[in-house]
């Protein structure tokens, strides 16, 4: 199957990420499965849509579970089958994994594959909490180790290892506003400046504000067929062509490394090969930056540069707009925010929309192939697709 | 069977509780489940015995926790880190009783536990920390 389409999207959906007062997930869901529903008028949801795979993380932030058939309900999809699918951060990437095995089966022809997450309601110190989840309980939630805690962990022993610094880290927040300040569907758009980032309050040294995502609301889906019939709904498909996902240990203490994530590796080993494609022959990426140097080991790790490279990579100007290797044009999660279990999926959005001719500003010029990258915790799951353009 | 210890979390805490950091080493490859677990993930064997592990180790990495969980909000800023014992495994948790400025990647840490706190709710488990030897 080298090289040729798994899957077929052929529509996306995304709601405003934010701050969306009043509105619960399930209502937020509905806006991003219309958006959908509206871009392709020759599908009939209703008639065509077989199944759903729905990536949530928490259900504390709303006190509420058996999320799949409520997504399903709110979207419009009763009685299909729907399942939720928990991966921590990645569970929307592992949803469109799951769809892409519903459809490569045979049992479903077309599918929704999403993720939705409402945490604003909730306090700073709640939402830290529940994130934690996603981290080992016994040993590392139970001696104060936050989500920050444990990337800051990464990024102190990467400062060690190969001299990164913490300017290197700011870099990528700067970077990652300005591509945000272009995305009117982000949850900040307006740009930073160095100094801003390198001297806003630290969350988990070395590790400052402005170096974590957001606490955002929001929703995403896409749409997925078999490639064969990707043409009778849109003339303008996005096929994804590679798809790896793999595991890691949940204590990130337990790892060989600290300054890469091997279930990164493993799973880009995996698209790559799927999608015969190389390193460099990608154009655009959508990398998980939920903290800034997560995105700078995304980058050693997808083989975008050597290891330890990273740092020096983003000061290039090469993962920015206009760049030779554009990343995170959405604004990543650090501007175009961070709804937990909606991000796998608003990752693909990105790609649905940039691989068509859609990103208006942020526009990637003749792009071709493009990337998504989807860590859950502290990347004990990782999930990654190729993508090209039809 | 009934009688022998179980090679668990809850039974690395109970040992801790008596001032011992005790590992599982299966009986077949001879790898050293740390935390224990009932369960080798090299070769699937469930026979163990246990091993006692060193206290002493380096700090591999470390962060400064400024922004805590509501649990632990009173004790920030505070040190975490990651410290490998002179075996070779590791096990994350607070630094203590050094100047925060004074942490470096690579300083010798030894394990120690702490008072029993007992508040009557899951979960129970002996806390411990790193310090300077």
């Amino acid at each position: 199957m080298n090289g040729k389409p798994l899957v077929s999207i052929v529509s996306a959906g995304l709601s405003k990420f934010g701050k969306l007062e009043g509105l619960y997930a399930r209502e937020i869901f509905a806006l991003a499965a219309k958006e959908a529903y509206d871009r392709c008028p020759k599908l009939n949801p209703k008639k065509d849509i077989k199944a759903l795979f729905v990536g949530q993380m928490g259900e504390s932030y709303e006190h509420q579970g058996h999320t799949g058939a409520t997504m399903a309900d709110w979207a419009g999809l009763l009685h299909v089958p729907a399942t939720r699918t928990e991966a921590a951060c990645a569970s929307s990437g592992a949803a469109l994994r799951a769809g892409i095995y519903a459809v490569l089966s045979g049992l479903c022809d077309t599918v929704m594959v999403g993720g939705v997450e409402k945490m604003t309601h909730r306090s700073t110190a709640e939402v830290t909490e529940y994130l934690a989840m996603a981290s080992d309980y016994p040993f590392e939630q139970w001696n104060g180790i936050t989500f920050p805690g444990l990337f800051a962990l990464m990024a102190t022993a990467h400062m060690n290892a190969y001299g990164t610094t913490e300017k290197d880290l700011s870099m990528v927040a700067v970077k990652n506003h300005y591509h945000g300040s272009m995305n009117p569907k982000a949850q900040i758009q307006k740009e930073i400046t160095l100094e801003q980032a390198l001297s806003s309050r630290v969350v988990a040294w070395p590790l400052k504000l402005y170096d974590c995502s957001l606490i955002t609301d929001g929703a995403s889906c896409i749409i997925i067929t078999k490639p064969e019939l990707a043409r009778k709904y849109t003339d303008t498909p996005v096929h994804i062509i590679g798809s790896g996902q793999a595991s890691d240990t949940i204590g990130l203490y337990e790892r060989e490394s600290f300054t890469s994530l091997k279930a990164a590796k493993i799973a880009a080993k995996q698209a790559y090969e799927m999608a015969a494609v190389k390193p460099e022959d990608v154009d655009l990426a959508e990398v998980h930056d939920c903290f800034t140097i997560a995105e700078i080991i995304a980058y050693e790790d997808l083989g975008f540069c050597k290891p330890g490279g990273g740092g020096k990579l983003v000061e290039s100007g090469e993962t920015r707009l206009g760049g030779r290797l554009p990343v995170n044009t959405s604004g990543g999660l650090k501007s175009k925010g961070h709804p937990v279990g909606a991000t796998g999926t608003a990752q693909a959005y990105e790609m649905y929309l940039q691989l068509t001719g859609q990103a208006d500003k942020r526009q990637v010029r003749d792009a071709e192939v493009g990337l998504t990258h989807n860590l859950g915790g502290s990347g004990a799951t990782a999930a990654v697709h190729v993508y090209r353009r039809a | 069977m009934s009688e022998q210890v179980p090679f668990t979390i809850e039974q690395f805490y109970k040992w801790a509780s008596q001032g011992k950091v005790m590992g599982g080493k299966c009986k077949k490859c001879g790898k050293i489940q740390f935390p224990p677990r009932p369960l080798c993930d090299n070769c699937l064997s469930q026979e163990f015995e246990w091993t006692e592990i060193p206290t002493k180790g380096k700090l591999l990495t470390y962060t400064i926790i400024h922004v805590a969980p509501t649990q632990f909000q009173s004790m920030a800023p505070y040190a975490v880190g990651i410290v490998q014992f002179e075996n070779g495994l590791k096990l994350p948790g607070m630094i203590k009783d050094v100047a925060l400025e004074q942490i470096k990647i690579g300083m010798p840490l030894t394990m120690v536990f702490e008072a029993c706190s007992t508040t009557g709710q899951w979960p129970q488990w002996q806390r411990y920390h790193f310090k300077p030897p």
